[in-house]
């Protein structure tokens, strides 16, 4: 693509990817609709969301200013300093629900985990970046382990479904920088063992008994299979055009759990159908799309892998929330990006998108 | 920092690299989101009709609506069970959580015995968790009010007014009526496996004796239902629909609460039972076993404090005397054996035998004593019954052997169930040879021929087969099974008002016993009419005045209880070792409207004590016949 200046508008100079936004500002809105309905039409929590969203839009735009050099002179500062906090939050961490995941500074508490969510990304994009692509074998196993590092630390408080975001973002940036198919095909190989390994050392009984009740959430409808079996009666009641907004009776009448925050695409699902999800999903679709067209124009290698490791990590939010909610994976906590009530997660995707359009809009002419 | 940086980097083979890859990783996007869409297709669309139900089933509950038990009245239409709204506080165990921790905090608000809240926490035991339960029945208003106010502090507990049964005429009518009561863990199993549970969801009491439990299918009625919309919490949002429950069959008796009330008065200090049948019929006109009991202490559970004076009670006011009383007949037989004697050729309306006194079979030293020691003279068939000559029939009954006086007697129903409409019946015994082989591995003997000859020995009846018998006596062979209701109102549908009335047909069961020598029943009766009004009559002194003719017969029996088992007590043993006073009899004596038995425990003699009973309430019956019959003109 021409990098012609001339007809730079003001929010490109604004660091401002348009479609990108756009596609942004029409998922919170619909969020914001379902989340009306999902909380029971509760303002309170409606306005909640929407300062939550302005800021993560604030911080997002801020992000948008930082040229990606930055970022990249940072990247082993910030990626250590995460390292750290992960440690911390073992050894000093704040218990909530069950899980250290919290560091309590005093005025904030901070999950470092979330500051992970991007340190990853820029860590691994930045080691990749430094070698000729295809990676090497050697480089690839060295990206492994800077993987392992902080998804081992994080699934150890244990944050199951934090730490496969992290993973994936990992596996992501090492997969778009050209680790070899035989390589994928050994790894895809090696799952079987890895998940036992997984079982075995790393899960805790409520994660296990979670896969279980996925496995056959019939055999504890009233258990831990209530949940699942709750979202999929509401999925499936939805039919194809969905019994209409503030008009789903699993939701209204509270059987779905975590109706406003994990399980809100039950909410959705049940009062607009297959036609609201088909809505739903091409915008999903659209800003991974764009996402990747900005990697794929991205200016340096690092920019590359940095924008495409965050835009597929965003895509495995959703992916692993529907498929959870719909009965595909074992329920693991993880929201629906921008729809889901809560916040810091989507600070922290705001931020990925900050860093997008920064890659998307800072460009140096000689290149 | 990175050494390697000098080589040379191939930037565009780089960039196409990275496009290539970025191509597959968008491949893999598109092909997760077709997995993603495809389940949820499955869900939404093939499996959508089964989801859709579930979602249903989710959030509408159906609730039921117990239906209004049926009434019972008298024959002129008296109410005799009736419903009656009263307050009582429900629990729903799985709602209102630990039993002890609620429990504590409710006894700071309504006074609850300990025995109260032992017996709920059995209950919860016993009971279906999700069904409420009782735990305090007849809240007054003050306790309402009080308990309204902390309502919040305990989910699952609440005030429903509900209709309880209610019997106004307490102890008069309790053995004909029974009574209803909480249903209870054998019943529940019952309704289970008649298939009925679904009938009884909102239903608390059940109809556990008499009447009440004869005609509980038909007083219950059918349940209605509410279907309502639940949050996941169970809480009812709003009614959707609701489907009416059919009230229970209104009962309407053959009993006249009148007579009832008379027959009550009659009986008053005494052990013993009366029992007046309607002659055309055999409907019940008056039934009544004393001492009696307050029915309303079972509606709502009787407590032990006035539960146990009843079961300990050596007058044993829990036993249905007219139908499970049994007692030797004694000389109301002789009309029976007399006719026997008729029909089977032993005697003849001429044949007399002389009475010195005393009685002995041929070729055997004892003396069977008439009861008066003098004895009767020259006797015949009539004056055997009028004078209740015992020698004629120690004669007679010697003369035909056991085996054919147990069968004509079985005709008459003797040793069988009347199979009046109540459940508590005993069939009492009629002795024959077989009989006595079951009962004692003993062969019959002549002497025990004998006593059965003046309806004592092993023959035992109850005051109900007694009026039975006499009533097919009265009508000359024709059979009326004796019976409590009259008819039934049948309500179809609430609002329709469709009622349709089921009167009761008569008895085809029973052919009518027809006798070889038709004459013979008039001879009988009118012995019976000689006892009554004749010049040496047993009952003559009671029937004296009298504005009609009837018939009747007195007996005497010797020294036996209804309970065997009674304690010995020197004090009352002497009291309760008298004899028994039996009557049966019959008005007016052309065509017999009715027929009463009457039998008075350690009442000494028949017609000093028992004959008055019958004689009070046949006029009093006809003394109500008058005035209906005045009031109709």
């Amino acid at each position: 693509m021409p990098n012609n200046p001339p007809k730079q508008s003001l929010l490109f100079r604004l660091h401002i990817d348009v479609p990108l936004l756009i596609g942004l500002l029409a998922l919170m809105l619909l969020g914001l609709a379902v989340l009306y309905s999902a909380s029971g039409e509760n303002h309170n929590q409606v306005v909640r969301q929407l300062v939550r969203l302005g800021v993560a839009c604030g911080a997002m735009f801020v992000f948008a200013q930082i040229p990606p050099m930055v970022y990249r002179r940072w990247t082993v500062v910030v990626f250590v300093f995460g390292i750290i906090l992960l440690i911390a939050v073992l050894l000093f961490g704040h218990v909530g629900k069950g899980a250290q995941r919290w560091l309590d500074l005093g005025v904030i508490k901070f999950q470092p985990s979330e500051l992970m969510k991007l340190a990853v990304p820029m860590m691994m994009s930045w080691y990749l970046s430094q070698y000729h692509l295809p990676s090497k074998l050697k480089h690839v196993v060295i990206g492994f382990i800077l993987v392992a590092i902080p998804t081992l630390l994080i699934a150890k408080q244990p944050d199951l479904g934090t730490s496969l975001l992290i993973a994936s973002s990992g596996f992501f940036a090492l997969f778009l920088s050209g680790m070899s198919w035989g390589l994928l095909l050994f790894l895809a190989a090696l799952a079987p063992v890895a998940l036992y390994v997984l079982w075995t050392f790393f899960m805790h009984s409520y994660q296990k008994q979670r896969v279980l009740t996925f496995l056959d959430p019939e055999t504890d409808p009233l258990g831990s299979g209530y949940h699942i079996i709750q979202s999929k009666i509401a999925i499936g009641s939805g039919g194809l055009e969905g019994k209409g907004w503030l008009k789903g009776t699993q939701s209204q009448l509270e059987f779905i759990p975590e109706r406003h925050t994990d399980f809100i695409f039950s909410v959705f699902s049940e009062e607009f159908g297959l036609f609201g999800i088909i809505v739903l999903l091409t915008i999903y679709l659209f800003i991974v799309a764009r996402g990747l067209y900005i990697s794929v124009h991205a200016q340096d290698t690092f920019g590359k892998l940095l924008a495409g490791s965050i835009t597929m990590t965003f895509f495995v939010y959703v992916f692993v929330n529907i498929g959870m909610v719909s009965g595909l994976l074992p329920v693991v906590g993880v929201p629906l990006p921008l729809v889901s009530y809560g916040g810091t997660s989507m600070v922290t995707l705001m931020l990925g998108f900050g860093v997008l359009m920064s890659i998307s809009t800072h460009r140096r002419l000689l290149a | 920092m990175p050494y390697t940086q000098i080589t040379i980097r191939d930037h565009s083979s780089e960039s196409n690299l990275f496009a290539r890859r970025a191509f597959v990783a968008f491949l893999f996007v598109i092909i997760l989101l077709v997995v993603l869409l495809s389940n949820l297709y499955h869900l939404q669309v093939e499996r959508h009709e089964t989801y859709k139900t579930r979602s249903n089933d989710n959030r509408i509950s159906v609730r039921p609506i117990a239906p209004n038990r049926g009434l019972i009245f008298d024959r002129n239409g008296k109410l005799l069970a009736e419903n009656r709204p009263t307050y009582s506080l429900e629990v729903v165990p799985e709602e209102a959580g630990k039993v002890d921790k609620w429990l504590k905090q409710l006894v700071g608000v309504i006074e609850l015995s300990e025995e109260q809240q032992k017996d709920f926490v059995k209950n919860v035991r016993r009971q279906r968790r999700f069904k409420s339960l009782v735990l305090k029945n007849n809240l007054t208003e003050e306790e309402v009010a009080k308990f309204a106010v902390q309502q919040h502090n305990f989910p699952g507990l609440s005030i429903e007014a509900r209709l309880t049964r209610f019997y106004p005429y307490s102890e008069a009518l309790t053995h004909a009526l029974g009574y209803v009561g909480k249903i209870n863990k054998k019943e529940l199993q019952t309704i289970d496996a008649e298939g009925h549970s679904a009938n009884y969801a909102g239903s608390y009491d059940i109809g556990k004796q008499g009447i009440e439990r004869f005609y509980e299918n038909q007083l219950h009625g059918l349940v209605g239902y509410r279907e309502v919309e639940i949050n996941s919490r169970g809480r009812i949002l709003r009614t959707l629909k609701i489907e009416p429950p059919t009230p229970g069959n209104d009962l309407t008796l053959t009993l006249d609460i009148d007579l009832q009330k008379t027959a009550q008065k009659t009986l008053e200090g005494t052990r013993g039972a009366v029992v007046a049948m309607d002659a055309s019929d055999g409907g019940i006109l008056a039934f009544y076993s004393n001492p009696s009991y307050d029915p309303n202490l079972f509606v709502h559970g009787i407590s032990s404090k006035d539960y146990r004076p009843l079961i300990n009670s050596l007058d044993r006011p829990l036993i249905n005397r007219v139908t499970q009383g049994r007692y030797p007949p004694a000389s109301t037989a002789k009309p029976f054996m007399a006719l026997f004697g008729l029909e089977a050729g032993i005697v003849t309306e001429h044949t007399k035998i002389r009475d010195p006194g005393f009685y002995r079979i041929p070729k055997v030293k004892r003396k069977y004593r008439d009861w008066k020691p003098s004895g009767h003279g020259h006797v015949d068939v009539y004056a055997s019954i009028e004078q209740s000559c015992d020698i004629y029939y120690y004669d007679l009954s010697y003369r035909a052997g056991i085996d054919k006086i147990s069968n004509f007697m079985a005709r008459f129903g003797f040793g069988e169930k009347t199979g009046v409409d109540i459940f508590e019946e005993a069939s009492a015994i009629l002795p024959s040879r077989g009989w006595k082989r079951a009962q004692y591995n003993q062969p019959w003997y002549a002497g025990d021929t004998i006593s059965v000859g003046i309806g004592q020995g092993y023959w035992t009846a109850t005051p109900l087969q007694l009026a039975f018998a006499t009533t097919t006596l009265a009508n000359k062979g024709i059979i009326k099974t004796p019976h409590f209701v009259k008819q039934q109102l049948v309500r179809q549908q609430q609002g329709l008002q469709s009622e349709n009335t089921i009167m009761v047909t008569e008895d085809q069961d029973h052919p009518p016993i027809i006798l070889e020598h038709a004459d013979s029943w008039d001879i009988i009766l009118e012995g019976m009419r000689r006892t009554n009004h004749g010049k040496r009559g047993t009952a003559r002194g009671i029937f004296r005045g009298a504005k009609y003719q009837s018939g009747g017969k007195t007996g005497t029996a010797q020294r036996v209880n209804v309970a065997a088992d009674v304690k010995y007590d020197a004090q009352k043993i002497s009291k309760r070792n008298l004899p028994n006073a039996m009557y049966i009899g019959f008005a007016p004596f052309d065509k017999p409207e009715i027929v009463v038995a009457v039998a008075i425990e350690n009442g000494e003699h028949g017609s000093s004590a028992a004959a008055p009973v019958a004689r009070t309430i046949i006029d009093q019956y006809f003394a109500s016949q008058n005035k209906l019959a005045a009031n109709a003109k």
